[in-house]
C-alpha cells in the first residue's frame, strides 16, 4: 500500500493553475524528488501535503487516512523551508526544542532529544549560537534537526539546497541522502535542479504546469521519458524539426518534433567515421566551449543545431571544421507520448558505445 | 561614496552649507528663541508658569490622552499590519489606503467629522446623551481626536517589516503545533519589536503635539479640556508671551526626550540586524 497518496488534486490561485488533476503515490521509506521548472507547482504540492494550503478538490491520503481536513500541526509532518525559516531570536537549541516545547514534552526529555539531534546533524558545541552566527550549511542542518525533533512520519523539504553555494551543496546532498536513508523516514523534496534530483532521490516525479508528467527512478526518467516535456527537461537536449531527413531515422517522418541529446551523438573530423557511412551526417562546427571535463560543440547539421560533448584527450576541433556526425538515437513525440527511435542503419553494425 | 573631482567637492560643500543653514534658521533658531523668551522674564516667572495649576492640568491631560492613544493605536496597528501582511482578503487594498487617511486630511477636518457625528447636530448625539456620555467639548473627544490623527504610525512602521519577513517562521511554528498566541509572542513579536517600538515613539511624539483636531473638539475649557498645545495658544492670545513660551518649552523638552529614545531604538535595531 502507498504511504502517501494524492488523488486528482486541483488547486488554483486566481488565474494560475498550480495543480491540474495531480495524482501521485509514494511508498513508505522512499526519498522522492519533485522536479520541475520554477512556477510548475511543485512547492504548492508540498505545501498542500503539509496542510499549509488547501486543495480546491481531490484527496490527500497519508497512511490510509484522508487528511484534507486535518490541521497542519496534527499531520505529523516535518517541514524544511526553502530559506529554513529558523527562528531568528532563538538559539540553535531553542530552535530545535521549539516543537517539543509546544507539545509540553518534559524538560529533561527535551534536553536529551535536542542533544541527540545536535550530534546527529554534527553541530556539537554550536547549540547556543543564533542563526545569524551560522553558515548556510549549518543553518540547513539546524532546520533539518528542527523538523525531525517531534519524530515526524513524513519529512518535506522545499528546495533544500537552493540557498547554499555550489561547493557545500554537493557535500550536503550526500549528507542529506545518507541521513534520510539511515533514519528511514519517508521524505519528499522539491527541486528545480535535475542533477540534484538524480543524485539524491530514489524516485523522481516530474511536474510541469501543475501536471504530473512522469514518475519513476532517475534511470527510468532519463532513459524512457514518457512525455515531450520530460524528454526536453531532463538531460541536455536539442529540439529539432524534420528529424525524418536524418539518415537512419526515416521513421521519424511521422512525428512533428524530435529531441537529441549530446550523449546520442558522436562527432569526428570528416572522414574519420567511414565504417558508419550509411548513418553519418555531414556538418560544420559553429562553436566550441570548454566545460571543465569536456568540450561542448555546437554543430550545424542541415537546419538543426546540435550539441555534442567531446572528450578533452581527443584531437581538437575548431569552429568552422567540417565534421561527420553519428546520431545513435533520438526521441520523437507523438501527441503527449514520447518514443525512442534507434538509428536503423546502425542496427546491423557493431555496438556503438 | 564620495565624489572625488573638484566639482564634486564644491557641490558637496554647497549642499552641506545649505542644509545646515536651513536647519539652523528653521529649527534651531526658533527653538532657542522659545527658550530665550520663556526665560526672559526671569526664572521665577518660568517656574510659576510651569507649575501653574492650569499648566499642570493641561500636561496631565496631554499625557493621559497620549497614553490612551498610543495603547489603542499600538493594538490597532498590530492587528491591521498583521491582517494586511499575513492574509489575503477582499478589501485589503482599501484597508491599506484607509490607514493613510489621517496623514492625508487636515486634522481640523478630523475634528469636524467628530463634531458632526457626536456633537449637538450629530446623529449619534441623542443616543449618547441618553447614556449621559459627552464626547464633544470633553475629554473623550480629545482622546478620539488624538487617536484618529496618530493611528497610521504603528501600522505604517510594521507593514514593511512584516512584508519583508514573510510568513515562513510563523508557518514553521504552526506546523510544529504552536497556537496563535505562542506564535505571536515567541516568533512574530521578537522579529518586529524594534519597528514596533519605533512606531510607538513616533506615535507618542505626534500625539503630544496634536493641535488642530483637538482644538476643534476641546472647547478650550481651562483645567478641563485643555491640552498643552491649546494652553500655549490661550496664553499667547492673552499676550502672555513669556508664559506661552514657558509652556512651549515643556513640549520642546518632551520632544527632545523622544528624539533621544528614537535614536537609541534605531541604533539598537540596526545593531541587532547588522550582527
Amino acid at each position: 500500500m502507498k504511504y502517501l497518496e494524492l488523488r486528482n488534486i486541483n488547486k488554483s490561485f486566481g488565474e494560475y493553475k498550480a495543480s491540474d488533476d495531480a495524482s501521485l503515490g509514494i511508498e513508505k521509506g522512499r526519498l522522492i524528488g519533485l522536479l520541475g521548472p520554477s512556477g510548475s507547482g511543485k512547492t504548492t504540492i508540498l505545501r498542500m501535503i503539509a496542510g499549509l494550503e488547501t486543495p480546491d478538490s481531490g484527496d490527500i491520503i497519508i497512511d490510509g487516512r484522508r487528511v484534507n481536513d486535518v490541521d497542519a500541526s496534527k499531520r505529523g509532518i516535518g517541514f524544511v523551508f526553502q530559506n529554513y525559516a529558523l527562528f531568528r531570536y532563538m538559539t540553535v537549541f531553542e530552535n530545535i526544542a521549539f516543537g517539543l516545547k509546544v507539545q509540553h514534552v518534559k524538560r529533561d526529555a527535551i534536553k536529551k532529544r535536542v542533544g541527540e539531534l545536535i550530534s546527529l546533524v554534527g553541530l556539537d558545541g554550536l547549540d547556543r549560537r543564533y542563526p545569524h552566527q551560522l553558515s548556510g550549511g549549518q543553518r540547513q542542518r539546524v532546520a533539518f534537526a528542527r523538523a525531525l525533533a517531534p519524530n515526524p512520519h513524513l519529512l518535506l523539504l522545499d528546495e533544500p539546497f537552493a540557498a547554499i553555494d555550489a561547493k557545500v551543496r554537493q557535500e550536503l546532498r550526500k549528507w542529506l541522502r545518507k541521513m534520510i536513508e539511515s533514519l528511514q523516514i519517508t521524505s519528499i523534496f522539491v527541486t528545480h535542479d535535475q542533477e540534484e534530483a538524480v543524485e539524491v532521490a530514489d524516485e523522481i516525479v516530474v511536474i510541469n504546469a501543475g501536471r504530473i508528467e512522469q514518475s519513476g527512478s532517475p534511470v527510468e526518467i532519463y532513459k524512457q521519458p514518457a512525455t515531450p516535456f520530460v524528454a526536453r527537461f531532463i538531460g541536455r537536449s536539442d529540439v529539432i524539426d524534420n528529424a525524418g531527413l536524418l539518415k537512419g531515422f526515416e521513421a521519424a517522418k511521422d512525428f512533428s518534433q524530435a529531441v537529441i541529446r549530446p550523449e546520442f551523438i558522436r562527432v569526428e573530423k570528416s572522414g574519420h567515421l567511414e565504417k558508419y557511412v550509411r548513418s553519418i551526417e555531414e556538418g560544420t562546427v559553429e562553436e566550441v566551449s570548454f566545460r571543465g571535463d569536456c568540450l561542448e560543440l555546437k554543430v550545424r547539421v542541415g537546419d538543426a543545431l546540435l550539441t555534442a560533448n567531446r572528450p578533452l584527450e581527443k584531437d581538437e576541433l575548431r569552429a568552422g571544421d567540417r565534421v561527420s556526425v553519428l546520431i545513435r538515437r533520438i526521441y520523437v513525440f507523438d501527441g503527449d507520448a514520447a518514443r525512442i527511435l534507434e538509428n536503423e542503419n546502425m542496427k546491423n553494425q557493431a555496438v556503438y558505445i | 561614496m564620495a565624489l572625488k573631482n573638484e566639482d564634486g567637492s564644491i557641490t558637496r560643500a554647497l549642499l552641506i552649507t545649505a542644509s545646515l543653514l536651513f536647519l539652523f534658521i528653521m529649527l534651531i533658531l526658533p527653538l532657542c528663541i522659545v527658550l530665550y523668551i520663556a526665560l526672559r522674564s526671569g526664572w521665577e516667572t518660568y517656574k510659576n508658569t510651569v507649575t501653574d495649576f492650569y499648566t499642570l492640568k493641561a500636561l496631565q491631560l496631554t499625557l493621559s490622552s497620549t497614553l490612551v492613544a498610543v495603547v489603542v493605536n499600538t493594538l490597532f496597528g498590530l492587528f491591521a499590519a498583521w491582517a494586511i501582511t499575513k492574509f489575503s482578503f477582499r478589501g485589503k487594498k482599501f484597508l491599506t489606503t484607509m490607514i493613510d487617511v489621517p496623514f492625508a486630511i487636515s486634522p481640523v477636518i478630523a475634528g469636524l467629522i467628530f463634531i458632526l457625528t457626536f456633537g449637538r447636530i450629530g446623529w449619534a448625539h441623542e443616543w449618547l446623551d441618553s447614556y449621559n456620555i459627552n464626547i464633544v467639548f470633553a475629554v473623550p473627544g480629545i482622546i478620539l481626536a488624538v487617536i484618529f490623527v496618530t493611528f497610521p504610525f504603528v501600522a505604517r512602521e510594521l507593514i514593511p517589516v512584516l512584508n519583508a519577513q514573510g510568513s515562513d517562521e510563523e508557518e514553521a511554528a504552526a506546523l510544529m503545533g504552536a497556537n496563535g498566541f505562542v506564535i505571536f509572542f515567541r516568533v512574530t513579536l521578537p522579529n518586529i519589536k524594534w519597528a514596533l517600538l519605533y512606531g510607538v515613539i513616533l506615535c507618542t511624539a505626534r500625539a503630544m503635539g496634536e493641535f488642530g483636531a483637538v482644538s476643534v473638539l476641546s472647547g478650550h475649557l481651562r483645567g478641563k479640556t485643555n491640552t498643552l498645545p491649546l494652553h500655549v495658544e490661550i496664553l499667547y492670545n492673552e499676550y502672555k508671551y513669556s508664559q506661552a513660551f514657558a509652556v512651549s518649552s515643556i513640549l520642546v523638552i518632551m520632544a527632545v526626550i523622544i528624539l533621544i529614545a528614537r535614536n537609541i531604538v534605531e541604533y539598537k535595531g540596526k545593531k541587532e540586524l547588522g550582527l
